[in-house]
């Protein structure tokens, strides 16, 4: 930014200016997030007769209880989020470590042993990053009813992991590049070998970017929803497909306040992962931003 | 491998662990590679074929030609799709771009708190499509939504139902759409703004520039990689769109907010139709080609010369 010039009238004015303006903007994106806790707090009678911005008159956790472990959701048996969160908990964990650990040692092994077709390879993974995942969908129906998995926990594990190695691959890869060859080299002529080279010299200072292959895994794995719906089972369902059966497919009268607090239910865990770790969680946006 | 040859069994010939330790590196990358072979462009060729068959409720592998494709381009509501991506992905790229522009422009001002404001403008990349969609679709509610809070400021005839109207549902998805990435546009762009150079500003300045006109006619010209990527970055996921209109509309009222994605799952998986849904996930294929290929070629050109 330009050094600015002397502090006259004009430049009180257009300093108060900027500072509307980004705070109108922060309003703009804060209020859906203000609105989602207060209607969340609020009864239906409260819901009916207040307006969308107003705050709680009476505060009631029953729309939370409600979200969480009582509601109706869709055609299945089961009573509230809990089961589906805890399906989610089971399909990210599992798939985040693996993605990840595999990314790590393509990446490594693509970049500190290089061999001909290193490139290709890699060229082949970014390439695939970028196909939409409605292409995959019919196919992967077939040889996950084949492989005797559709519709379950592992099932998506499986699908989630594989195309989610492209990210992984190509995040590793681009910060081993950085890494100096002779740090490895190094280790090779001392008669370390593959495996004990990444274990005593490269893991080491792997933190950051495991710290955000991790939580980009993390956050798109939770918020996926078009692998959810195609693959899972009434008893295999994420989060956010229940979320969205919640609000959409329930039968009588509609519940703002209970589909208030299930959003926040859906959406808290990465929510809290961006604010304790938000610097990390832009990093792999800006790389792997190819996803949408 | 030459094993046979009698060259190889020299006793210059490292142990059988030594040579496995050589091939290691290749060893560990094949599975991915051919996880990516078969799970990326296996499944490309599948649903291509699945495409060109006669397959409807069930895979069925007799050749059609091109017959699915015609039936899908005779549909009414393919043509609904298609021209609904191209609404909502023009305005969505176009609003989301200018937003995110004005806010890093904004934020590049020796702001004190720029890094909490930073943080508020990009919690929603945080967040599933689905939570934003159940979001605006209440806060876009006819009834209690932002009429009621316009009729509490005294507008008694303000009506905003967009949601369900026909004719507009696709723009209230834009709105929804536009609040989610705005902040990451606007993460881009102030990334390219720090990349340019202060004397740009000292000399513009000397020569009597006012601020706005430096910008537009220095700076922002100069950001035309960012605005390159953005509207790659944007453009692909607007074909990919489709948790934030499941979430939103479910593609109604009627079909009038369907998009490429949420045709191919409605005839692929309720409509028993996985000839036509193959047919248009390859079209979807189709146009993110179109658009990565030239990128992608550009990129990594522009990487060997730089």
């Amino acid at each position: 930014m330009a050094e600015v010039v002397q502090k006259d009238g004009r430049w009180y004015l257009y300093r108060g200016l900027t500072y509307l303006v980004l705070l109108a903007a922060a309003a703009y994106f804060l209020i859906p997030l203000w609105i989602m806790f207060s209607t969340s707090f609020k009864s239906l009678a409260e819901i009916r007769n207040s307006t969308l911005l107003a705050l709680p008159q009476d505060w009631t956790l029953s729309a939370w209880h409600d979200a969480w472990s009582r509601a109706q959701i869709g055609a299945s048996g089961h009573a509230g989020l809990v089961d589906y969160f805890w399906n989610s908990v089971r399909i990210v964990v599992p798939a985040v470590v693996l993605s990840t650990a595999i990314g790590a040692i393509n990446g490594y092994a693509l970049t500190k042993w290089r061999f001909r077709g290193a490139n290709l390879l890699f060229g082949m993974l970014l390439l695939g990053a970028f196909v939409p995942y409605q292409v995959f969908l019919l196919p992967m129906s077939q040889v996950l009813g084949t492989l005797g998995v559709a519709g379950s926990i592992t099932g998506l594990v499986m699908v989630h992991t594989i195309y989610g190695l492209a990210f992984t691959t190509l995040f590793f890869r681009n910060f081993y590049v950085a890494v100096p060859d002779e740090l490895v080299n190094a280790a090779k002529i001392d008669g370390a070998g593959f495996f004990r080279t990444f274990w005593r010299i490269i893991l080491p200072i792997s933190g950051p970017i495991v710290v955000v292959t991790v939580i980009w895994q993390f956050t798109q794995i939770w918020n996926d929803f078009l692998f959810g719906l195609v693959f899972s089972s009434s008893d295999s369902q994420p989060i956010t497909v229940a979320l969205n059966n919640l609000v959409n497919t329930s039968t009588g009268v509609k519940r703002y306040n209970v589909d208030m607090a299930a959003a926040i239910i859906a959406a808290l865990p990465t929510l809290v992962v961006y604010v304790l770790a938000g610097k990390y969680f832009v990093r792999g946006l800006t790389a792997g931003s190819v996803k949408g | 491998m030459s094993d046979a040859s009698p060259k190889t069994r020299s006793a210059l010939q490292p142990p059988l662990l030594d040579r496995l330790g050589a091939q290691l590196p290749k060893l560990v990358l094949a599975p991915t590679f051919a996880v990516s072979l078969f799970f990326v462009y296996g499944f490309i060729g599948w649903t291509a074929w699945l495409s060109l068959s006669k397959s409807r409720l069930l895979p069925n592998y007799d050749w059609a030609g091109l017959s699915q494709y015609v039936r899908l381009f005779e549909n009414h509501r393919w043509w609904v799709a298609a021209e609904n991506l191209f609404i909502f992905g023009g305005l969505f790229i176009a609003f989301a771009m200018v937003i995110g522009l004005i806010l890093a422009i904004f934020l590049d001002q020796r702001i004190r708190v720029e890094g909490a404001i930073r943080t508020i403008y990009l919690y929603p990349m945080a967040l599933s499509l689905i939570v934003t969609g159940v979001v605006w679709q209440w806060m876009l509610n006819p009834d209690l939504g932002l009429t009621s809070v316009m009729h509490s400021l005294g507008f008694s005839g303000f009506q905003f139902d967009w949601i369900i109207d026909r004719n507009m549902a696709i723009y209230a998805i834009v709105i929804a759409a536009v609040w989610q990435a705005s902040g990451f546009v606007m993460a881009l762009f102030l990334a390219g703004l720090r990349g340019v150079d202060d004397a740009v500003f000292k000399a513009a300045q000397v020569d009597g520039a006012s601020l706005p006109r430096i910008y537009w006619r220095i700076v922002i010209p100069s950001l035309r990689p960012v605005f390159f990527s953005a509207l790659i970055i944007l453009a692909h996921i607007a074909i990919k769109s489709f948790d934030l209109i499941k979430a939103m509309t479910n593609g109604g009222p009627g079909y009038s907010t369907d998009v490429p994605a949420t045709f191919m799952y409605t005839f692929a998986y309720t409509r028993g139709q996985l000839g036509m849904g193959a047919a248009a996930a390859m079209m979807m294929l189709m146009a993110v080609l179109a658009l990565i290929i030239p990128y992608l070629y550009s990129e990594l050109r522009g990487g060997r010369n730089g």
